[in-house]
């Protein structure tokens, strides 16, 4: 049985795809074989993250319209066999896909697969109910910012009450929060609010932080999942996470401001 | 669980919008609630509604209660209740399944006036109501943002209630954590009900409908146990020691 993980977040803009595809990547590497779905109908991205763009040929809403079976649709990754990619529609929108219809293929996928990640789109409306109905795990992604938290605050209620975990009384979906963009400068500068802010108006079980960082405009033009940058810090902080999410304790990187820790190398604090 | 049990009868919310009739001519009713509906297809089909023939009543004019319900009908609207109606019109209603909502007295909470002030909402009121005072509804997960929570007697709530919730209760609100919400005691108008929290960050407090924002409570202590209460109808709040 597979385990479902929706990646979502509310806001939009604040690092789902990014998310989706690095964690997807991260967890094909340790040989857990992967599907990642891309459900933002009409404004599909994940497949230009994750360099598959011109190897389209189905979409999710031909596999569950039955005009092509899974096998045609799924794009085995160029950098991991155990990854694939189920790009969403172009040309369709959200209405294409239906609840039943979903659960049928995420229930297929659950035969082969023991992760599938699905990218969620932003918003609260159907694309982004369709993504988290059938999850078993949630990453909430949220930047350090006030309308992405009070964002992420509403999909946590949504999470917690019209899943079908929440429906047939099952265990509740894990949530997980996810810190994203964050700068740690800018946080001692007071102008961003801080990791702990955050965990106290979310109080939500921290999975990671990821640095605002160049690397991920880098990694979405090559179309490489910024993970396999393994210099980078964004890279470096995704290892992390994956980690983190597999049951291995790691200390929380990229928090400290540069500025600080010369301050105290320096002012001798 | 209690192998004898076979039902529980549960504290709930349901929400509907309420139909204000002001013209008694049905041709004049029925163009204008197709209009209505028109405007927003999804909000009103198959929506369930009360209706209320106060405004009606008090001006003297007579409707065909009949009619308006098959009306409503008609147009795939659920009519659900009737309010304001006389002993006939009430009659008549419970003839056609409609039951009777007693719950709109004479000096009832301003809590529709609240909701006035955002226009595109339609008001909303509790239609299924508890016979007997219940036991207090205890909340252990955090209410998180849209979330809405109403309870016919008193609420407890262990956990953070965040910005953008709402919580109402007909008697007292306890909140053992942060409210960075809206909370709403006494919403069926009973002025004695009060309001407690450990850390009060509220964005509106109000008790029987009288309310205060957040920017009339800046002066309130943070992190610190509080109480507010209604004394000569005006909101108090004050420092649990």
């Amino acid at each position: 049985m597979a385990r479902i993980i929706v990646v979502t977040s509310g806001k939009g803009g604040v690092g789902k795809t990014t998310t989706s595809a690095a964690i997807a990547m991260g967890l094909a590497k340790r040989g857990h074989k992967t599907a990642v779905i891309d459900f933002d109908v009409g404004l599909r991205n994940l497949d230009l993250i994750m360099g598959c763009e011109r190897r389209v040929v189905y979409d999710f809403v031909n596999v569950i319209n039955g005009e092509a079976n899974l096998n045609q649709a799924l794009i085995k990754d160029k950098n991991c066999n155990q990854l694939y990619i189920l790009p969403a529609s172009q040309t369709r929108d959200k209405d294409a896909l239906s609840l039943e219809g979903v659960g049928r293929v995420l229930e297929e996928l659950s035969k082969d697969f023991k992760y599938v990640v699905c990218d969620s789109p932003a918003g609260i409306e159907k694309g982004a109910y369709l993504a988290m109905y059938y999850a078993d795990d949630a990453f909430v992604v949220t930047n350090p910012e006030v309308s992405s938290v009070r964002d992420s605050d509403r999909m946590l209620g949504i999470l917690a009450s019209k899943s079908r975990r929440a429906e047939l009384n099952m265990d509740p979906i894990k949530e997980y929060l996810l810190l994203t963009r964050y700068d740690p400068d800018r946080v001692e500068s007071g102008e961003m609010l801080g990791l702990a802010d955050v965990q106290e108006i979310l109080s939500l079980h921290l999975l990671g932080v990821v640095p605002e960082s160049k690397s991920v405009l880098n990694a979405s033009n090559s179309g490489i999942p910024v993970i396999l940058d393994e210099k980078s810090d964004a890279g470096q902080a995704y290892a992390d996470v994956v980690a983190r999410y597999l049951g291995e304790k790691k200390p929380l990187r990229f928090i400290d401001s540069k500025k600080g820790f010369l301050r105290k190398l320096f002012g001798g604090k | 669980m209690d192998q004898s049990s076979i039902l529980d009868f549960r504290s709930g919310t349901f929400f509907a919008p309420i139909l204000v009739l002001y013209n008694d001519d049905l041709e004049k009713i029925e163009q204008r609630l197709q209009e209505k509906i028109a405007s927003a297809p999804d909000f009103f089909s198959n929506s369930p509604v009360l209706f209320d023939l106060s405004e009606l009543n008090e001006n003297g004019k007579e409707i065909d209660v009949e009619a308006l319900i098959s009306l409503l009908r008609k147009l795939s609207l659920f009519p659900i209740g009737i309010r304001g109606g006389d002993p006939s019109q009430e009659k008549r209603a419970l003839e056609l399944s409609v039951p009777v909502d007693s719950s709109r007295s004479r000096n009832d909470a301003i809590l529709p006036e609240i909701q006035k002030k955002d226009d595109t909402m339609p008001e909303i009121q509790p239609v299924i109501r508890e016979a007997v005072r219940a036991p207090a509804m205890m909340i252990t997960q955090p209410v998180r943002s849209g979330q809405r929570i109403y309870a016919a007697s008193d609420l407890v709530i262990l956990a953070q209630v965040s910005a953008g919730a709402e919580i109402m209760a007909e008697g007292n609100i306890h909140v053992y954590n942060t409210l960075r919400g809206r909370a709403l005691a006494g919403v069926q108008g009973d002025t004695t009900a009060r309001f407690f929290c450990l850390d009060l960050q509220a964005e509106l407090v109000s008790i029987a409908g009288i309310y205060k924002t957040s920017e009339d409570l800046k002066g309130t202590p943070r992190k610190k146990p509080v109480q507010v209460y209604l004394r000569d109808q005006a909101l108090i709040i004050e420092e649990l020691s």
